[in-house]
């Protein structure tokens, strides 16, 4: 395990060049950053800015083509096979042929956990989501926002100290998004988890994060790195805050130099 | 003349029993839907009785039902033989054997993409063959007993089978697979965790598919030389003694088995993919 | 385009796999008639030979490989020989002939071609009736469905001597037979076809105040174009089928007599032979199906 002062996520010079049939496309170039164990990163962006790409760099999915990246001292792809992360995609993804209890314990089958150790987690994880009693029901049965809960469970379930999330709240509407903002606030307070969280919306980076990471596209790159000053404890009406205000106004503009030279 | 008239006018009186029920309040429930269909299908029987009998068709040309039906009653064990000779033996037989094996290459296909781009596409063509041709040539190998129908069976739904599970285990999405990456899940365990339950829609279909082509393919080669029982057989010699209401028995037996066989398989099917938004309700 | 290369090695594969496997197919008939000429064949008795193995057999007779793969009446042919016959009933006969592939070819691709037209021509229109009438739908529709779990080929005998002793010969019975067995599955995918368009669509039309039949012409027959299409190959597949197994009782010529008096006779050559026939027929036939789809779709702009 990483000691306090070093970075669990690691990444310098980075660079990814995909080479398509119109020529090389510089998803990420020169992409460098430290995230630290607690914190709450939010990476926002216009599409096409590598968000999702250094995501999935982060997780072993994609191959840098130049540069390093460490994920708890090791490569993405030691990391991702010691399962360091447990990742949250944009859809739930939920298996429709499986419970959603039988989905929390879908990773726990993969890695070999006993039955019993199963049990007990899948039980714990669905009540960290609100969840518990919904084991039994298949995913279908459940709403947008419960499925995503489920499928952040799924992600807990294994007790991995990284959880990399891609857009999760992205397909939900406005009030739903809101109460999984809070739930999600609440649920990285209680189990001190590294996040990354991929998004689009200034308010939902802004209320979340401790740390917002704007890029900007073609090549991808980091524009400016925000350190939020607003307090752990984050009420929702914390967005009415001339602080929260404050913090949105410099991602907007960061965003807006990034869009600048793209003309 | 009489029977005619009668028969006319049976049809005009279900027809329009059937319109009111079609286009009622009640249409939709299942009683009802069911209903319609049988109805229609026994005025179909109703008008084929008397239209034979009216018009004194010769039996060589078109017994009526009430005589199929007697056929049918007296001579259950030629018929029960004759079923467990073709259908037992021949075809359910070749469809085991054939489904397993077109699955088990299926896979292999699935894991090696050089098979993939070579034999699939030769599948495809395959699958849209005359097959029921290979039956004389298996016939002489194998010899006239039920060995060689169940053998027509094998190649007869191997393709379609093969077809069907191949596409069925490329069914998977991005994230799926990367959900699984995620895990450091191996090859096996993608497979019986993620892929075979996503491929199951498509299994179904191939096997539902392949019901139908194995009691094809072992009727069609008892045409080409059989022991003297099985369903083919006897509509073939039947046939030659003019003996049209056994070959309609025979039909009616074929025609059970087939239905019977896809309603099995749909029933398994509705339990194991009762996930799947076409199962359900 | 998907690559050649792979598929070339598949089929390479094939007929590599096919050329081993012929001397292990016809080695005991092989072995058995040199024995006959005088040859010195291991072992010599026929018991013993009877009771070997096919491999071990042409193990110990390597001498007599080569004549395997030129028997008169082989087990299994080498590809080169009914390549040599196809080649020979092709090019190498009067149309006229009745050993010319041609000719029997026509007289079972006429059948299809006829039995196709009506049956799917009667699967269109029944499928329109169907989609219209709520009556027809719900009376007809679920035994178009059942009719597909049934074997009906079983009836391919009765209907051709039924419509001889009604007069009908030739052309016709296996037409009918073909027609059967291609109407069903228009009729199913043509019905899926003039449903598809959804509820939106259908509304939109509505809101135009379009009649039954401008919502027919203009919307759901475009719409079903797709569906009509991959059910016309398979229903060309199965008139092909049904027009070969349809000659199979009557003396009339055809691919499917080919194969029938080929078996009779053992004359292997001549089956495989009919049978490949009957293959590049059927998949010609596929072809030229896909083509007029691509055609029409392109045209419409569907794809």
């Amino acid at each position: 395990m990483a000691a306090p002062d070093l970075p669990v996520i690691s990444a310098s010079a980075l660079d990814l060049t995909f080479q398509t049939g119109d020529g090389p496309v510089h998803a990420l170039k020169d992409v460098a950053l430290d995230i630290h164990k607690g914190d709450f990163v939010s990476f926002i962006g216009p599409s096409g800015c590598g968000k999702t790409t250094f995501l999935r760099c982060i997780a072993g999915l994609e191959q840098p083509t130049g540069g390093t990246l460490s994920v708890n001292n090791m490569t993405p792809d030691e990391a991702r096979r010691a399962r360091a992360y447990g990742y949250v995609f944009q859809a739930a993804g939920l298996y429709p042929w499986r419970t959603i209890a039988r989905n929390i314990s879908l990773p726990l089958e993969i890695m070999g956990y006993a039955k019993s150790d199963q049990a007990a987690r899948v039980e714990r994880v669905l009540e960290l989501v609100e969840l518990t009693g919904f084991g039994g029901k298949y995913p279908w049965q459940l709403s947008g926002g419960m499925q995503q809960r489920a499928s952040i469970a799924r992600a807990l379930a294994f007790d991995a100290d990284i959880l990399l999330m891609d857009e999760p709240f992205g397909a939900l509407d406005e009030i739903v998004r809101d109460h999984l903002n809070e739930q999600l606030l609440a649920l990285w307070a209680r189990t001190q988890k590294t996040i990354c969280f991929v998004t689009h919306s200034i308010p939902e980076a802004v209320y979340l994060s401790t740390k917002i990471v704007v890029m900007s596209p073609r090549p991808g790159r980091i524009s400016d790195v925000i350190e939020s000053t607003l307090p752990k404890e984050r009420p929702l009406d914390i967005r009415d805050s001339p602080e929260f205000i404050e913090i949105a106004h410099r991602v907007r503009d960061g965003l807006r130099a990034g869009h600048a030279d793209d003309a | 003349m009489i029977y005619l008239v009668v028969a006319l006018a049976i049809w005009l009186a279900l027809w329009a029993l059937n319109t009111r029920l079609a286009n009622g309040p009640s249409a939709d429930t299942r009683v009802v839907s069911l209903a319609i269909p049988l109805i229609f299908g026994a005025t179909l029987l109703i008008i084929w009785e008397l239209v034979v009998r009216g018009l004194n068709v010769p039996l060589v040309i078109l017994p009526p039902p009430s005589l199929i039906a007697q056929t049918f009653a007296s001579q259950t064990a030629i018929l029960w033989a004759d079923f467990v000779q073709t259908f037992i033996k021949g075809a359910l037989t070749g469809y085991v054997i054939g489904c397993a094996a077109a699955f088990l290459t299926a896979i292999l296909v699935d894991r090696y993409a050089l098979l993939k781009a070579g034999l699939l596409p030769v599948g495809n063509f395959m699958a849209a063959l005359p097959i029921v041709g290979t039956a004389p040539i298996l016939v002489m190998w194998f010899g006239f007993d039920w060995h060689s129908k169940a053998a027509v069976v094998v190649v007869m739904v191997f393709f379609p089978m093969l077809i069907n599970t191949v596409a069925g285990l490329a069914e998977t999405t991005a994230m799926q697979r990367d959900l699984m990456r995620t895990y450091g899940a191996s090859y096996t365990q993608t497979l019986a965790k993620l892929r075979l339950p996503v491929a199951m829609p498509f299994i179904f279909n191939g096997l539902k598919i392949s019901t139908t082509l194995a009691l094809v393919g072992a009727i069609v080669a008892e045409f080409f030389g059989s022991p003297t029982l099985g369903m083919g057989f006897r509509i073939s010699t039947s046939v030659g003694q003019l003996a049209l209401d056994m070959v309609w028995a025979e039909i009616v037996v074929a025609a059970l088995a087939g239905s019977a066989f896809y309603g099995i398989i749909a029933a398994i099917e509705r339990g194991v993919t009762f996930w799947h938004p076409s199962q359900r309700t | 385009m998907r690559s050649l290369g792979p598929i070339l090695m598949v089929i390479a594969a094939l007929i590599a796999l096919w050329y081993a496997a012929v001397p292990i197919m016809n080695i005991k008939e092989t072995v058995t008639q040199l024995e006959r000429g005088g040859a010195q064949v291991v072992p010599a008795s026929a018991q013993e030979r009877r009771d070997a193995g096919h491999v071990g057999l042409v193990a110990q007779n390597s001498f007599a490989i080569p004549a395997t793969f030129a028997q008169e009446r082989p087990r299994l042919p080498a590809p080169h020989q009914v390549g040599a016959e196809l080649w020979d009933g092709v090019v190498g006969k009067k149309i006229t002939s009745k050993r010319s592939l041609v000719y029997h070819g026509w007289i079972t691709l006429s059948a299809t071609l006829l039995g196709f037209a009506i049956g799917a021509g009667l699967g269109i229109l029944l499928a329109i009736g169907i989609v219209h009438s709520r009556v027809m739908d719900k009376s007809v529709m679920p035994w178009a469905i059942v009719s597909q779990t049934i074997p009906i080929i079983a009836l391919a005998p009765m209907i051709v001597v039924v419509l001889y002793s009604a007069g009908l010969q030739g052309l016709f019975p296996k037409a009918v037979i073909s027609a059967y067995l291609s109407f069903f599955p228009v009729v199913v995918g043509m019905v899926k076809g003039l449903r598809s368009p959804d509820a939106a669509q259908l509304d939109l039309l509505k809101t135009y105040n379009a009649s039954t039949s401008q919502g027919f012409w203009k919307l759901r027959l475009p719409a079903s174009m797709p569906y009509l299409f991959a059910s016309l190959k398979i229903a060309i597949a199965a008139a092909m089928v049904g027009a070969i197994v349809g000659e199979l009782p009557v003396q009339g010529g055809g691919l499917g007599n080919r194969m029938l008096t080929g078996s009779y006779y053992g004359q292997t050559i001549q089956i495989w032979s009919a049978l490949f026939a009957a293959a590049i027929l059927a998949a010609s036939l596929v072809a030229l199906i896909s083509l007029i789809q691509r055609g029409t779709l392109r045209r419409m702009g569907l794809v």
